[in-house]
């Protein structure tokens, strides 16, 4: 990316990691470890009034960034949600709004 | 026995090999017959495509069997995307390329245009003159391809026609031979669900580079491998192809070299015996092994020599001949180098003669600048 600072101490960090031929991944379950929420310029907001938990945001959101408890969501897991708006364009009650994320 | 240049492939270890055969037509016609008559313990799929065949045998490969596959021309073409994908991820497929023309004008006869336009997609290839040592290297690129200092696919590189629709008598080697000489495939990594892994997951800008240093230094350990294997091969059936990179013949005091890759190199032997007769210092290095490219052993072998003749059946549309390049290139630091002259000949299955190669001796005998020389 143009302009994009180098973090010389994660790269340095890479340099010295062995990896593995083929970059085969042996330690399954480690993508809760990329956290991809720095990605987002739009964030979407829950209007926990609005909402009624038909839960079709829950099954739309690609990356699994909306938690649910006992049948019910919970507010967006920002480490994860990457603004897509996906969730917005399916809730049919309005209750999510996209706003550009404050840096 | 008569057999077709590929029935080598037949001659593996019983476990469960798959083998996809899609463009070929002798080869996949031939495995077919074996996996019929039950002389050949593999899976054989049939796909709507090239590009479908080489993803097959992929994910064939990713499960940790022996996988194979056979094209040419067109198909390679076609497959293109996914022989990087091969050999990004590690995977030691071995495929027949019968060496023909690309379209336009549409043509179905013998050139290298084919592989060498694959020449960059981290692939091994290895070129062959004769239908025996087509066989033998197939053998042999199983062994090279799976050695875990390798894990790199391998091109067996075959003239179509001169070699996969001219039939000559094979020495197939018995089944007991060659599973001593070629025992069970050991993968690196498998897909497994006992033990799962992912293969084939984004490679960031933070290690996407260093993973394609990997290919490049495995590369560089192959060129060891391959001569490893040639002369395993030869103690274990007795018969070798140079030093498995190179094969030199009647080099040792020439003093005007002709250099070229697959079939041609028979026709030039032809010449040279001819030649040789008439006092002439004329000798042949041949090219087996384009990818890695033997530099030093090229360097070593032609150094001593006034001129060389380096015949490509391709053409690097906008440069010169991929071969003559690389030779060029490989000279250009050296204080005492030949003269080099580059011939293209042979494109979409036009005939290159005894003539030919003979008038391409004497030009460079009596040349003293370097030429290149379409041969129309």
């Amino acid at each position: 990316m143009p302009g994009k600072k180098v973090d010389k101490a994660a790269a340095t960090k890479q340099k010295g990691k062995i990896l593995d031929i083929g970059a085969v991944v042996l330690r399954p379950g480690n993508s809760v470890e990329n956290k991809t929420g720095g990605w987002r310029a739009l964030r979407p907001v829950w209007n926990k009034e609005k909402c009624t938990q038909c839960m079709i945001c829950w099954m739309y959101c690609p990356d699994m960034a909306i938690p649910q408890k006992d049948g019910k969501r919970l507010e967006t897991d920002f480490d994860f949600c990457k603004g897509c708006g996906i969730c917005k364009s399916e809730c049919v009650f309005g209750a999510i709004t996209m706003e550009k994320e404050k840096k | 026995m008569q057999a077709s240049s590929h029935s080598g492939v037949s001659n593996n270890t019983t476990e469960n090999l798959r083998r996809l055969g899609f463009v070929e037509t002798h080869i996949p016609e031939r495995i077919s017959d074996f996996v019929n008559d039950g002389e050949f313990d593999c899976e054989m799929i049939y796909l709507e495509s090239e590009h479908s065949a080489i993803s097959a045998a992929l994910g064939a490969s990713a499960t940790g069997v022996r996988s194979y596959t056979a094209t040419a021309s067109q198909g390679l073409a076609l497959m293109h995307e996914i022989l990087h994908v091969v050999s990004g991820m590690r995977l030691p497929v071995v495929m027949n390329v019968t060496n023909r023309a690309l379209s336009a004008p549409i043509n179905i006869w013998n050139d290298h245009q084919d592989s060498m336009s694959a020449r960059d997609t981290g692939w091994i290839q290895l070129y062959v003159e004769s239908a025996q040592e087509a066989l033998d290297t197939t053998i042999m690129a199983f062994m090279i391809a799976e050695d875990h200092k390798v894990m790199l696919p391998v091109m067996v590189c075959l003239d179509g026609f001169t070699l996969s629709h001219v039939y000559e008598p094979v020495d197939i080697p018995d089944q007991k031979s060659v599973d001593q000489f070629l025992p069970k495939f050991v993968p690196l990594f498998k897909l497994d669900t006992k033990r799962p892994i992912t293969m084939g997951p984004i490679g960031y800008p933070d290690s996407f580079m260093d993973f394609k240093k990997q290919q490049q230094d495995a590369f560089a350990e192959s060129l060891q491998i391959i001569k490893n294997v040639n002369s395993d091969f030869k103690s274990k059936f007795g018969r070798s192809y140079g030093d498995g990179l190179v094969e030199p013949y009647m080099l040792d005091d020439a003093k005007f070299v002709f250099v070229g890759l697959g079939t041609i190199c028979g026709t030039a032997r032809v010449v040279i015996d001819k030649m040789r007769k008439e006092g002439k210092k004329v000798g042949m290095m041949k090219l087996k092994s384009f990818r890695p490219f033997p530099e030093d052993a090229l360097i070593a072998a032609l150094k001593k020599a006034d001129a060389v003749a380096v015949f490509d059946r391709a053409v690097s549309f906008g440069q010169k001949g991929p071969v003559f390049s690389e030779i060029e290139s490989a000279f250009c630091d050296q204080a005492r180098k030949p003269v080099i002259h580059s011939f293209i000949a042979g494109l979409g299955g036009r005939d290159v003669t005894l003539d030919h190669i003979e008038d391409a001796f004497n030009k460079i005998i009596k040349e003293k600048q370097a030429s290149v020389e379409w041969l129309l």
